[in-house]
């Protein structure tokens, strides 16, 4: 009996926090900002931080992905004699799953985990309820901007990905494995269709930067303001992040592939 | 306060990711922007598709002249029935051409191959290819070349 109640206390306050979350959600983005200018301001800057500086760590990952794509996929094609289709290979791999999900789970290592620092912080240090002091809504002033900005970043690096991948794959099949150029490129080309890969790769990419930058937002506002709480808010952005990005891209990839 | 590095960052940014999306849709998709190209549809009908999928390309000589625009199933004389584009540069096929699917390599993709025939007539929008052979169906072949070996046995 007690089992069933505590069950039933848990799901109770998980449906509190979900609703909570989502109520979140609305107030800091559906409200229309106060001036036009200053909240362009501040989203350029959030675009900078969470953007700009993410740009290494996915260009640098990117190609080094695409390069051992095309090794491991060149060395198990070539016993078919089928050494071309690792432009296919590369193409399909990067663009309809490496792509949005390592980004995704690089962009909640990277960006989202300092941005429930960040946000943490600011509520530990009572920036948050001085705002509110001042009559600005921090909702709009702190959290929208970088929830928008994170909404905007996540599907152009998963883009940025899947050109340094192929670009990586390229240099390593074609140029040091010798695979013919030609053939790799109309292989890939007659394969890739624009509607079915590329835009459905840059869907899954726009879910999962609004799953991951909601949970890194939310995750900070809602914050134990000590520091173990950031800390322990800080884990929390990166795991949920990590796991509702995993589970995101099977319901997706189903939707999206599995009719076969 | 913003300053004008973080802007041109924030801008260079933007452009890549841009760049990154054209890259992928014209070097990768081989998207082409040219639009619509003028076309002329023909339909066939066949005993077996055998795997044609739409989108499919048509040739002649081993070289693109169309595609597969869809692919249905005759009910009345239970065939599958093929449309397909063809490009209006090539409005000199006779109309007694005959249409084959072929496959590219061994196990490749199929494709739908056309051979010239004789007549003066040439085929126009919405004409049909009468004479068609099916796809080559590997059990097919196998249970053919299984009975006639029985055969020559006795």
């Amino acid at each position: 009996m007690k089992t069933v109640a505590s069950l039933g206390a848990w799901f109770l306050s998980w449906l509190e926090a979900v609703g909570r979350a989502g109520i979140f959600l609305a107030q800091s983005v559906f409200r229309l900002p106060v001036r036009f200018n200053e909240s362009v301001n501040l989203l350029i800057k959030q675009l900078y931080s969470v953007g700009v500086l993410s740009l290494v760590i996915v260009v640098v990952s990117g190609a080094f992905i695409g390069m051992v794509l095309a090794l491991q996929g060149y060395s198990i094609l070539a016993k078919f004699g089928s050494e071309e289709a690792v432009g296919q290979l590369l193409a399909l791999a990067l663009l309809r799953e490496l792509a949005p999900v390592v980004t995704a789970l690089l962009f909640a290592g990277r960006a989202g985990s300092s941005l429930t620092a960040e946000i943490g912080l600011m509520k530990a240090t009572e920036q948050l309820s001085s705002f509110e002091m001042m009559g600005v809504d921090p909702l709009r002033r702190v959290i929208a901007p970088r929830f928008i900005a994170g909404v905007i970043c996540l599907p152009l690096l998963s883009l940025i990905f899947s050109a340094t991948g192929i670009i990586g794959g390229l240099v390593v099949s074609v140029g040091w494995l010798g695979v013919h150029d030609g053939a790799f490129w109309s292989l890939m080309q007659q394969s890739v269709y624009f509607d079915a890969d590329i835009v459905n790769g840059f869907i899954k990419a726009l879910c999962f930067s609004v799953a991951v930058t909601w949970i890194a937002v939310y995750q900070g506002y809602e914050c134990v303001p000590t520091s173990e709480g950031i800390g322990k808010a800080t884990t929390r952005t990166v795991v949920l992040g990590s796991l509702a990005i995993l589970a995101l891209d099977f319901v997706l990839t189903a939707a999206m592939f599995g009719d076969f | 306060m913003r300053s004008k590095r973080t802007e041109l960052f924030v801008g260079c940014f933007i452009v890549l990711g841009i760049l990154a999306f054209v890259y992928l849709a014209v070097q990768v998709s081989g998207l082409a922007f040219s639009g619509k190209k003028d076309t002329y549809q023909v339909v066939a009908r066949f005993d077996d598709i055998g795997g044609l999928t739409s989108r499919a390309k048509v040739t002649i000589a081993g070289v693109e002249v169309g595609s597969v625009e869809s692919i249905a199933f005759d009910k009345e004389l239970y065939m599958g029935l093929v449309t397909m584009n063809i490009d209006s540069n090539v409005a000199n096929i006779p109309e007694d051409s005959s249409i084959a699917i072929l496959t590219s390599g061994l196990l490749g993709e199929k494709y739908l191959g056309i051979t010239i025939g004789a007549e003066d007539e040439n085929l126009v929008d919405g004409s049909e290819i009468y004479d068609t052979q099916s796809a080559l169906v590997l059990e097919t072949l196998i249970s053919q070349f299984l009975f006639k070996s029985d055969d020559s046995e006795d």
